[in-house]
Protein backbone atom coordinates (compact mmCIF):
# COMPACT_ATOMS: atom_id res chain seq x y z
CA UNK A 1 0.00 0.00 0.00
CA UNK A 2 1.25 3.42 -0.69
CA UNK A 3 0.90 5.97 1.63
CA UNK A 4 2.50 9.19 -0.58
CA UNK A 5 2.61 9.19 -4.19
CA UNK A 6 4.04 12.57 -5.69
CA UNK A 7 4.30 12.82 -9.22
CA UNK A 8 5.81 15.93 -11.65
CA UNK A 9 5.25 17.90 -8.05
CA UNK A 10 6.09 21.89 -8.66
CA UNK A 11 5.35 24.50 -6.14
CA UNK A 12 5.90 28.55 -7.07
CA UNK A 13 5.70 31.28 -5.01
CA UNK A 14 4.22 34.66 -6.05
CA UNK A 15 3.56 33.39 -9.74
CA UNK A 16 4.04 35.89 -12.18
CA UNK A 17 5.30 38.46 -10.11
CA UNK A 18 8.48 40.10 -9.66
CA UNK A 19 9.37 38.23 -6.95
CA UNK A 20 8.63 34.88 -8.31
CA UNK A 21 10.43 31.86 -6.77
CA UNK A 22 10.53 28.09 -8.33
CA UNK A 23 10.14 26.30 -4.38
CA UNK A 24 10.11 23.24 -5.83
CA UNK A 25 10.57 21.43 -9.48
CA UNK A 26 9.80 17.61 -11.02
CA UNK A 27 9.46 15.83 -7.40
CA UNK A 28 8.46 12.33 -7.55
CA UNK A 29 8.49 10.23 -4.63
CA UNK A 30 6.71 7.20 -3.39
CA UNK A 31 6.62 6.78 0.27
CA UNK A 32 5.26 3.17 0.72
CA UNK A 33 2.98 1.98 3.91
CA UNK A 34 5.20 1.66 7.16
CA UNK A 35 8.27 3.22 5.36
CA UNK A 36 10.15 5.53 7.09
CA UNK A 37 11.33 8.56 4.71
CA UNK A 38 13.98 11.42 5.64
CA UNK A 39 14.14 14.95 3.31
CA UNK A 40 17.78 16.45 3.98
CA UNK A 41 19.26 19.06 1.86
CA UNK A 42 20.76 22.35 2.51
CA UNK A 43 18.33 25.30 3.73
CA UNK A 44 16.07 26.39 0.86
CA UNK A 45 15.90 23.36 -1.01
CA UNK A 46 12.43 22.91 -0.19
CA UNK A 47 12.28 20.55 2.06
CA UNK A 48 9.75 21.94 4.43
CA UNK A 49 7.80 23.35 1.15
CA UNK A 50 7.47 19.69 0.36
CA UNK A 51 6.37 18.52 3.69
CA UNK A 52 3.94 21.48 3.77
CA UNK A 53 2.97 20.07 0.34
CA UNK A 54 2.17 16.56 1.49
CA UNK A 55 0.17 18.39 4.90
CA UNK A 56 -1.60 20.54 2.35
CA UNK A 57 -1.10 24.04 4.28
CA UNK A 58 -0.16 24.81 0.81
CA UNK A 59 -1.59 24.01 -2.58
CA UNK A 60 1.04 23.04 -5.10
CA UNK A 61 1.49 24.73 -8.44
CA UNK A 62 1.82 21.74 -10.48
CA UNK A 63 1.57 17.77 -10.50
CA UNK A 64 -0.32 15.52 -8.33
CA UNK A 65 -0.33 14.31 -5.07
CA UNK A 66 -2.04 11.74 -2.90
CA UNK A 67 -2.02 11.07 0.58
CA UNK A 68 -3.68 7.36 1.63
CA UNK A 69 -4.82 7.23 -2.14
CA UNK A 70 -6.98 10.55 -2.14
CA UNK A 71 -6.11 14.29 -2.84
CA UNK A 72 -3.77 15.85 -0.41
CA UNK A 73 -7.11 18.14 0.58
CA UNK A 74 -9.47 15.52 0.85
CA UNK A 75 -6.92 13.29 3.45
CA UNK A 76 -6.35 16.61 5.13
CA UNK A 77 -9.39 16.99 6.25
CA UNK A 78 -9.97 13.05 7.29
CA UNK A 79 -6.93 13.62 9.42
CA UNK A 80 -5.08 11.09 7.66
CA UNK A 81 -2.27 12.37 9.31
CA UNK A 82 -0.32 13.95 12.52
CA UNK A 83 1.94 16.80 11.83
CA UNK A 84 4.69 18.14 14.29
CA UNK A 85 6.98 20.65 13.70
CA UNK A 86 10.40 22.55 15.09
CA UNK A 87 8.63 24.11 18.03
CA UNK A 88 6.68 21.88 19.73
CA UNK A 89 4.05 24.13 19.25
CA UNK A 90 1.73 23.25 22.80
CA UNK A 91 -1.02 25.56 23.93
CA UNK A 92 0.66 27.17 27.17
CA UNK A 93 -3.40 27.32 28.30
CA UNK A 94 -3.97 23.91 28.30
CA UNK A 95 -2.90 21.03 30.29
CA UNK A 96 -0.41 18.33 28.68
CA UNK A 97 -3.57 16.08 29.06
CA UNK A 98 -5.94 18.81 27.13
CA UNK A 99 -3.32 19.25 24.38
CA UNK A 100 -2.79 15.89 23.35
CA UNK A 101 -6.46 15.63 23.52
CA UNK A 102 -7.04 18.57 20.87
CA UNK A 103 -6.97 16.77 17.81
CA UNK A 104 -9.69 14.07 19.00
CA UNK A 105 -11.72 16.92 20.44
CA UNK A 106 -11.84 18.55 16.80
CA UNK A 107 -12.41 14.92 15.52
CA UNK A 108 -15.92 14.96 17.58
CA UNK A 109 -14.87 11.88 19.92
CA UNK A 110 -16.38 11.84 23.18
CA UNK A 111 -14.59 12.81 26.13
CA UNK A 112 -14.04 9.45 28.01
CA UNK A 113 -12.75 7.85 24.83
CA UNK A 114 -10.42 11.16 24.21
CA UNK A 115 -9.10 10.65 27.83
CA UNK A 116 -8.19 6.96 27.34
CA UNK A 117 -6.78 7.64 24.23
CA UNK A 118 -4.80 11.33 25.24
CA UNK A 119 -3.46 8.69 28.34
CA UNK A 120 -2.68 6.22 26.34
CA UNK A 121 -0.32 8.37 23.77
CA UNK A 122 1.52 10.12 27.36
CA UNK A 123 1.96 6.46 28.25
CA UNK A 124 3.97 6.02 24.53
CA UNK A 125 5.95 9.22 24.91
CA UNK A 126 6.82 8.42 28.74
CA UNK A 127 4.70 11.19 30.13
CA UNK A 128 2.14 10.07 31.61
CA UNK A 129 2.51 11.77 35.20
CA UNK A 130 2.98 14.96 33.50
CA UNK A 131 -0.89 14.69 32.42
CA UNK A 132 -2.04 17.46 34.61
CA UNK A 133 1.16 20.25 34.24
CA UNK A 134 1.18 23.26 31.85
CA UNK A 135 3.63 23.15 28.80
CA UNK A 136 5.92 25.87 30.46
CA UNK A 137 6.74 23.36 33.22
CA UNK A 138 7.92 20.66 31.14
CA UNK A 139 11.60 20.85 29.30
CA UNK A 140 12.18 21.54 25.41
CA UNK A 141 12.54 17.65 24.87
CA UNK A 142 9.84 16.85 26.95
CA UNK A 143 7.79 19.78 25.19
CA UNK A 144 8.63 18.10 21.97
CA UNK A 145 7.64 14.18 23.29
CA UNK A 146 4.11 15.66 24.04
CA UNK A 147 3.72 17.18 20.38
CA UNK A 148 4.55 13.55 18.89
CA UNK A 149 1.80 12.35 21.61
CA UNK A 150 -0.20 14.89 20.33
CA UNK A 151 0.52 14.01 16.55
CA UNK A 152 -0.02 10.75 17.27
CA UNK A 153 -3.56 10.55 18.98
CA UNK A 154 -5.47 10.33 15.81
CA UNK A 155 -3.89 6.86 15.06
CA UNK A 156 -2.74 9.03 11.74
CA UNK A 157 -1.41 6.32 9.20
CA UNK A 158 1.00 9.25 8.61
CA UNK A 159 2.92 11.32 10.72
CA UNK A 160 4.61 14.33 9.13
CA UNK A 161 7.23 16.12 11.12
CA UNK A 162 9.59 19.25 10.18
CA UNK A 163 12.85 19.25 11.97
CA UNK A 164 10.92 18.07 15.56
CA UNK A 165 14.38 17.41 17.02
CA UNK A 166 16.44 20.45 15.82
CA UNK A 167 15.80 22.51 19.07
CA UNK A 168 17.17 19.98 21.64
CA UNK A 169 20.42 19.12 23.05
CA UNK A 170 22.60 16.17 21.36
CA UNK A 171 21.54 13.88 24.33
CA UNK A 172 17.77 14.37 24.56
CA UNK A 173 17.41 13.94 20.26
CA UNK A 174 19.07 10.33 20.49
CA UNK A 175 16.79 9.73 22.91
CA UNK A 176 14.01 11.05 21.57
CA UNK A 177 15.17 9.04 17.90
CA UNK A 178 14.79 5.25 19.60
CA UNK A 179 11.54 6.70 21.15
CA UNK A 180 10.34 7.85 17.46
CA UNK A 181 11.53 4.26 15.84
CA UNK A 182 9.70 2.46 18.97
CA UNK A 183 6.98 4.33 18.46
CA UNK A 184 6.87 3.88 14.40
CA UNK A 185 7.13 0.32 14.90
CA UNK A 186 4.68 -0.23 17.18
CA UNK A 187 1.93 1.77 15.24
CA UNK A 188 2.88 0.89 11.86
CA UNK A 189 3.19 4.76 11.07
CA UNK A 190 4.98 5.77 7.89
CA UNK A 191 6.72 9.21 8.04
CA UNK A 192 8.18 12.14 6.63
CA UNK A 193 11.12 13.87 8.48
CA UNK A 194 12.99 16.67 7.59
CA UNK A 195 16.05 17.20 9.17
CA UNK A 196 19.47 18.58 7.92
CA UNK A 197 21.47 16.31 10.60
CA UNK A 198 22.66 13.69 8.44
CA UNK A 199 23.31 11.40 10.98
CA UNK A 200 20.03 11.14 12.51
CA UNK A 201 18.27 11.03 8.24
CA UNK A 202 20.67 7.84 8.29
CA UNK A 203 19.84 6.25 11.50
CA UNK A 204 16.05 7.10 11.45
CA UNK A 205 15.77 6.03 7.81
CA UNK A 206 14.45 3.51 5.28
CA UNK A 207 15.44 5.82 2.49
CA UNK A 208 16.81 9.26 2.44
CA UNK A 209 15.71 11.43 -0.04
CA UNK A 210 18.55 14.34 -1.03
CA UNK A 211 17.17 17.65 -1.95
CA UNK A 212 18.97 20.12 -3.51
CA UNK A 213 18.27 24.30 -3.67
CA UNK A 214 17.56 26.62 -6.67
CA UNK A 215 15.07 25.42 -7.89
CA UNK A 216 14.32 22.82 -4.99
CA UNK A 217 14.41 19.39 -6.23
CA UNK A 218 15.17 15.64 -5.59
CA UNK A 219 19.05 15.07 -6.63
CA UNK A 220 19.68 11.84 -4.64
CA UNK A 221 17.56 8.90 -3.04
CA UNK A 222 19.48 6.46 -0.78
CA UNK A 223 18.12 3.39 0.34
CA UNK A 224 19.37 2.28 4.21
CA UNK A 225 19.47 -1.15 5.77
CA UNK A 226 20.53 -1.44 9.36
CA UNK A 227 17.86 -3.53 10.36
CA UNK A 228 16.34 -2.83 14.03
CA UNK A 229 18.18 0.05 15.28
CA UNK A 230 20.22 -0.43 19.15
CA UNK A 231 23.26 1.74 20.44
CA UNK A 232 25.55 -0.61 18.65
CA UNK A 233 23.74 0.77 14.92
CA UNK A 234 25.47 4.64 16.02
CA UNK A 235 28.62 2.49 16.17
CA UNK A 236 28.14 0.29 13.32
CA UNK A 237 30.56 0.71 9.44
CA UNK A 238 26.66 0.24 7.56
CA UNK A 239 25.70 3.30 9.80
CA UNK A 240 28.68 5.23 8.95
CA UNK A 241 28.90 4.00 5.26
CA UNK A 242 25.78 5.65 5.27
CA UNK A 243 26.45 8.99 6.20
CA UNK A 244 29.14 9.14 3.73
CA UNK A 245 26.99 8.16 1.18
CA UNK A 246 24.42 10.89 2.06
CA UNK A 247 27.45 13.35 2.22
CA UNK A 248 28.57 12.30 -1.01
CA UNK A 249 25.12 12.97 -2.54
CA UNK A 250 24.64 16.31 -0.48
CA UNK A 251 27.77 17.43 -2.32
CA UNK A 252 26.87 16.05 -5.64
CA UNK A 253 30.99 14.98 -5.92
CA UNK A 254 31.06 11.62 -6.81
CA UNK A 255 34.96 10.98 -6.00
CA UNK A 256 35.48 7.10 -5.35
CA UNK A 257 39.50 7.77 -4.56
CA UNK A 258 38.55 9.70 -1.54
CA UNK A 259 36.14 7.01 -0.72
CA UNK A 260 37.42 4.35 1.73
CA UNK A 261 39.85 7.75 3.36
CA UNK A 262 36.55 9.11 4.68
CA UNK A 263 34.84 6.24 5.67
CA UNK A 264 37.85 5.56 8.21
CA UNK A 265 37.98 9.19 9.38
CA UNK A 266 34.71 9.00 9.80
CA UNK B 1 5.43 23.24 61.03
CA UNK B 2 2.15 24.39 61.81
CA UNK B 3 0.07 26.82 59.89
CA UNK B 4 -0.85 29.58 62.92
CA UNK B 5 2.72 29.42 63.46
CA UNK B 6 3.13 30.81 59.58
CA UNK B 7 0.26 33.20 59.99
CA UNK B 8 1.40 34.95 63.08
CA UNK B 9 4.84 35.08 60.92
CA UNK B 10 3.44 36.68 58.02
CA UNK B 11 1.39 39.21 60.03
CA UNK B 12 4.28 40.18 61.95
CA UNK B 13 7.48 40.85 59.79
CA UNK B 14 9.52 41.35 62.71
CA UNK B 15 8.93 38.17 64.31
CA UNK B 16 11.96 36.01 64.59
CA UNK B 17 12.12 33.71 61.35
CA UNK B 18 10.26 29.86 62.91
CA UNK B 19 12.82 26.95 61.55
CA UNK B 20 11.34 25.08 58.55
CA UNK B 21 8.54 27.00 57.35
CA UNK B 22 6.79 26.69 54.40
CA UNK B 23 8.60 28.25 51.71
CA UNK B 24 4.97 30.49 50.63
CA UNK B 25 4.87 31.82 54.00
CA UNK B 26 8.47 32.55 53.72
CA UNK B 27 7.95 34.02 50.03
CA UNK B 28 5.48 36.55 51.45
CA UNK B 29 7.40 37.71 54.73
CA UNK B 30 10.39 38.40 51.77
CA UNK B 31 7.97 39.82 49.61
CA UNK B 32 6.25 41.70 52.14
CA UNK B 33 9.06 43.12 54.43
CA UNK B 34 11.12 45.32 52.11
CA UNK B 35 8.14 47.58 50.86
CA UNK B 36 6.88 47.65 54.53
CA UNK B 37 10.37 48.82 56.16
CA UNK B 38 10.23 51.63 53.11
CA UNK B 39 6.71 52.46 53.54
CA UNK B 40 6.86 52.85 57.68
CA UNK B 41 10.57 54.22 57.36
CA UNK B 42 8.99 57.06 54.57
CA UNK B 43 5.90 57.71 57.16
CA UNK B 44 8.52 58.35 59.92
CA UNK B 45 10.49 60.72 57.80
CA UNK B 46 7.56 62.53 56.70
CA UNK B 47 6.82 62.97 60.01
CA UNK B 48 9.99 64.18 61.83
CA UNK B 49 10.80 66.35 58.47
CA UNK B 50 7.17 68.30 59.17
CA UNK B 51 7.12 68.14 63.03
CA UNK B 52 11.16 69.85 63.23
CA UNK B 53 11.22 71.60 59.74
CA UNK B 54 7.45 73.32 61.17
CA UNK B 55 6.09 72.98 57.69
CA UNK B 56 2.65 74.36 57.58
CA UNK B 57 -0.19 72.64 57.22
CA UNK B 58 -1.33 73.77 53.81
CA UNK B 59 1.96 72.91 51.68
CA UNK B 60 2.14 69.24 54.07
CA UNK B 61 0.22 67.95 56.71
CA UNK B 62 1.85 65.66 59.11
CA UNK B 63 1.29 61.62 58.50
CA UNK B 64 -0.34 61.83 62.11
CA UNK B 65 -2.84 65.10 61.57
CA UNK B 66 -3.69 62.45 58.23
CA UNK B 67 -4.42 59.92 59.96
CA UNK B 68 -6.30 61.36 62.68
CA UNK B 69 -8.90 62.92 60.48
CA UNK B 70 -8.89 59.59 58.03
CA UNK B 71 -10.18 58.34 61.99
CA UNK B 72 -12.63 60.86 62.78
CA UNK B 73 -13.93 61.01 58.82
CA UNK B 74 -14.13 57.13 58.10
CA UNK B 75 -17.78 57.06 57.95
CA UNK B 76 -17.89 59.57 55.47
CA UNK B 77 -14.98 58.10 53.45
CA UNK B 78 -16.47 55.11 53.68
CA UNK B 79 -19.97 56.29 52.13
CA UNK B 80 -18.17 58.17 49.56
CA UNK B 81 -15.79 55.70 48.83
CA UNK B 82 -18.69 53.17 48.08
CA UNK B 83 -20.15 55.98 45.50
CA UNK B 84 -17.22 56.72 43.97
CA UNK B 85 -16.55 52.87 44.16
CA UNK B 86 -19.46 52.22 42.63
CA UNK B 87 -19.29 54.83 39.70
CA UNK B 88 -15.80 53.30 38.99
CA UNK B 89 -17.16 49.57 38.73
CA UNK B 90 -19.55 50.23 36.48
CA UNK B 91 -17.43 52.37 34.05
CA UNK B 92 -15.02 49.68 34.28
CA UNK B 93 -16.86 46.80 33.67
CA UNK B 94 -18.88 49.12 30.51
CA UNK B 95 -14.76 50.26 28.85
CA UNK B 96 -13.78 46.88 29.64
CA UNK B 97 -16.22 45.25 27.62
CA UNK B 98 -16.81 47.67 24.87
CA UNK B 99 -12.83 47.89 24.87
CA UNK B 100 -12.89 43.96 24.26
CA UNK B 101 -15.90 43.95 21.53
CA UNK B 102 -14.77 46.29 19.59
CA UNK B 103 -10.94 44.61 19.79
CA UNK B 104 -12.59 41.47 18.46
CA UNK B 105 -13.85 43.52 15.67
CA UNK B 106 -11.05 45.00 14.73
CA UNK B 107 -8.79 42.22 14.57
CA UNK B 108 -11.65 39.90 12.54
CA UNK B 109 -11.95 42.76 10.14
CA UNK B 110 -8.76 43.89 8.10
CA UNK B 111 -10.05 47.45 7.30
CA UNK B 112 -11.85 48.33 10.51
CA UNK B 113 -8.33 47.03 12.45
CA UNK B 114 -6.70 49.67 10.37
CA UNK B 115 -8.97 52.37 10.84
CA UNK B 116 -9.23 51.78 14.77
CA UNK B 117 -5.91 51.88 16.07
CA UNK B 118 -5.96 55.88 15.39
CA UNK B 119 -9.42 56.65 16.28
CA UNK B 120 -8.65 54.62 19.79
CA UNK B 121 -5.29 56.82 19.73
CA UNK B 122 -7.63 59.85 19.49
CA UNK B 123 -10.01 59.09 22.00
CA UNK B 124 -7.49 58.28 24.33
CA UNK B 125 -5.81 61.66 23.82
CA UNK B 126 -9.44 62.92 24.77
CA UNK B 127 -8.38 65.10 27.93
CA UNK B 128 -11.09 63.90 30.58
CA UNK B 129 -10.73 67.60 32.39
CA UNK B 130 -12.16 68.91 29.21
CA UNK B 131 -14.80 66.00 28.65
CA UNK B 132 -16.20 66.52 32.19
CA UNK B 133 -18.11 69.15 32.96
CA UNK B 134 -19.52 69.02 29.01
CA UNK B 135 -21.22 65.95 30.09
CA UNK B 136 -21.88 67.29 33.61
CA UNK B 137 -24.11 69.69 31.36
CA UNK B 138 -25.62 66.82 29.77
CA UNK B 139 -27.26 64.67 32.13
CA UNK B 140 -29.24 66.06 35.44
CA UNK B 141 -27.23 67.14 37.94
CA UNK B 142 -28.34 64.46 39.93
CA UNK B 143 -26.99 62.19 37.74
CA UNK B 144 -24.34 59.29 37.95
CA UNK B 145 -24.17 58.55 33.77
CA UNK B 146 -21.35 61.73 33.51
CA UNK B 147 -18.71 60.05 36.04
CA UNK B 148 -19.52 56.63 34.47
CA UNK B 149 -18.92 57.98 30.57
CA UNK B 150 -16.09 59.82 31.83
CA UNK B 151 -14.41 56.22 33.16
CA UNK B 152 -15.86 53.96 30.52
CA UNK B 153 -13.86 56.14 27.70
CA UNK B 154 -10.67 56.30 30.08
CA UNK B 155 -10.84 52.52 30.17
CA UNK B 156 -11.39 52.12 27.30
CA UNK B 157 -8.25 52.51 25.22
CA UNK B 158 -5.90 50.19 27.23
CA UNK B 159 -8.59 47.10 27.37
CA UNK B 160 -8.98 47.88 23.25
CA UNK B 161 -5.04 48.04 22.95
CA UNK B 162 -3.70 45.20 24.88
CA UNK B 163 -6.44 42.91 23.59
CA UNK B 164 -5.91 44.00 19.87
CA UNK B 165 -2.00 43.10 20.56
CA UNK B 166 -3.07 39.67 21.87
CA UNK B 167 -5.80 38.80 19.54
CA UNK B 168 -3.49 39.45 16.84
CA UNK B 169 -0.21 37.72 17.91
CA UNK B 170 -0.48 33.97 16.82
CA UNK B 171 1.79 31.72 17.31
CA UNK B 172 2.77 30.23 13.53
CA UNK B 173 3.21 26.53 14.46
CA UNK B 174 -0.78 26.69 16.03
CA UNK B 175 -1.92 28.47 12.85
CA UNK B 176 -0.36 26.09 10.84
CA UNK B 177 -1.49 23.02 13.30
CA UNK B 178 -4.84 24.73 13.27
CA UNK B 179 -4.68 24.32 9.40
CA UNK B 180 -3.42 20.79 10.20
CA UNK B 181 -7.01 19.91 11.85
CA UNK B 182 -8.71 21.70 9.26
CA UNK B 183 -10.00 24.14 11.91
CA UNK B 184 -10.74 27.58 10.76
CA UNK B 185 -13.08 30.33 11.56
CA UNK B 186 -15.07 30.30 15.14
CA UNK B 187 -13.03 27.21 16.42
CA UNK B 188 -9.85 28.72 15.33
CA UNK B 189 -10.76 32.10 17.51
CA UNK B 190 -12.46 29.99 20.32
CA UNK B 191 -9.69 27.35 20.99
CA UNK B 192 -6.30 29.01 20.09
CA UNK B 193 -7.51 33.57 19.65
CA UNK B 194 -9.10 33.87 22.54
CA UNK B 195 -7.29 32.06 24.90
CA UNK B 196 -4.25 33.70 23.84
CA UNK B 197 -5.36 36.72 23.80
CA UNK B 198 -6.68 36.20 27.86
CA UNK B 199 -3.21 37.27 29.41
CA UNK B 200 -3.60 40.74 27.19
CA UNK B 201 -6.83 41.51 28.08
CA UNK B 202 -5.78 41.10 31.56
CA UNK B 203 -2.90 43.41 31.10
CA UNK B 204 -4.96 45.77 30.13
CA UNK B 205 -7.90 45.19 32.77
CA UNK B 206 -5.05 45.72 34.99
CA UNK B 207 -3.78 49.20 34.02
CA UNK B 208 -7.35 50.21 33.99
CA UNK B 209 -8.48 49.24 37.30
CA UNK B 210 -6.32 52.21 38.90
CA UNK B 211 -7.14 54.60 35.75
CA UNK B 212 -11.17 53.77 36.98
CA UNK B 213 -10.52 54.91 39.98
CA UNK B 214 -8.60 58.00 39.37
CA UNK B 215 -11.44 59.06 36.32
CA UNK B 216 -14.14 58.63 38.98
CA UNK B 217 -12.15 60.82 41.28
CA UNK B 218 -11.45 63.71 39.08
CA UNK B 219 -14.26 63.35 37.06
CA UNK B 220 -16.16 64.72 40.42
CA UNK B 221 -13.64 67.64 40.49
CA UNK B 222 -15.97 69.10 37.65
CA UNK B 223 -19.49 69.49 39.25
CA UNK B 224 -22.15 66.71 38.74
CA UNK B 225 -23.70 64.73 41.41
CA UNK B 226 -21.30 65.66 44.70
CA UNK B 227 -21.65 62.00 46.76
CA UNK B 228 -18.06 60.61 45.84
CA UNK B 229 -14.02 61.41 47.45
CA UNK B 230 -13.48 63.66 44.79
CA UNK B 231 -16.15 66.09 46.07
CA UNK B 232 -15.36 66.06 49.29
CA UNK B 233 -11.24 66.20 48.50
CA UNK B 234 -12.20 69.69 46.60
CA UNK B 235 -14.39 70.75 49.26
CA UNK B 236 -12.11 69.83 52.62
CA UNK B 237 -9.16 71.73 50.42
CA UNK B 238 -11.13 74.99 49.68
CA UNK B 239 -12.20 75.02 53.49
CA UNK B 240 -8.73 74.62 54.25
CA UNK B 241 -8.86 71.27 56.07
CA UNK B 242 -5.82 70.13 54.41
CA UNK B 243 -5.12 67.33 56.26
CA UNK B 244 -8.89 66.22 56.26
CA UNK B 245 -8.09 66.31 52.47
CA UNK B 246 -5.46 64.22 52.67
CA UNK B 247 -7.47 61.63 54.48
CA UNK B 248 -10.04 61.48 51.14
CA UNK B 249 -7.11 61.48 48.77
CA UNK B 250 -5.99 58.57 51.27
CA UNK B 251 -9.31 57.14 51.06
CA UNK B 252 -9.12 57.39 47.01
CA UNK B 253 -5.93 55.84 47.23
CA UNK B 254 -6.63 52.59 49.01
CA UNK B 255 -10.17 51.94 46.77
CA UNK B 256 -7.21 52.38 43.76
CA UNK B 257 -5.62 49.35 45.04
CA UNK B 258 -8.68 47.33 46.05
CA UNK B 259 -9.77 47.85 42.11
CA UNK B 260 -5.83 46.48 41.43
CA UNK B 261 -5.70 43.64 43.69
CA UNK B 262 -9.11 42.26 42.24
CA UNK B 263 -7.62 42.65 39.31
CA UNK B 264 -4.51 40.45 39.65
CA UNK B 265 -6.63 38.62 41.43
CA UNK B 266 -9.07 37.81 38.92
CA UNK B 267 -5.88 37.51 36.81
CA UNK B 268 -4.74 34.30 38.40
CA UNK B 269 -7.60 32.72 38.38
CA UNK B 270 -8.34 33.41 34.72
CA UNK B 271 -5.00 32.30 33.67
CA UNK B 272 -3.94 29.37 35.79
CA UNK B 273 -1.56 28.28 32.82
CA UNK B 274 0.79 31.54 34.21
CA UNK B 275 1.15 31.31 38.27
CA UNK B 276 2.10 28.20 38.71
Amino acid sequence: MTAVALSGVGKVFNAGRADQVVALTGVDLTVESGQFVSLIGPSGCGKSTLLRLVADLIPLTTGTLTVAGKPARKARLDQEYGIAFQQAGLFEWRTVLRNVELPLELRGTGRRERKRRAEEMLELVGLADFAAHYPAQLSGGMQQRVAIARALAVHPPLLLMDEPFGALDEMTRERLQDELLRICAQTGTSTIFVTHSIPEAVYLSDRVVVMSPRPGRITDVIEIDLGPRSEATRQSAGFFAGITKVRRALRGTPAPASASAEVAAG
Amino acid sequence: MTTAIDKIAAADPTAPVAVGRGRRSRGLVRGLLPPLVVGVGGLAVWELTVKVGKVAPFILPAPSAIWEQFWLSRSVIWQTGLATGANALVGLIAGALVGILAAMAASRFRLLGEVSIPVAAALNALPIIALAPILNNMFDSTSSIPRRVVVSIVVFFPVFINTLRGLREVDPTHRELMDSYAASGWTFTRLVRLPGALPFVFTGLRQASSLAVIAAVVAEYFGGLQDGLGSRITSAASNTAYPRAWAFVVGACVLGLVFYAVALGLERLATPWRSR
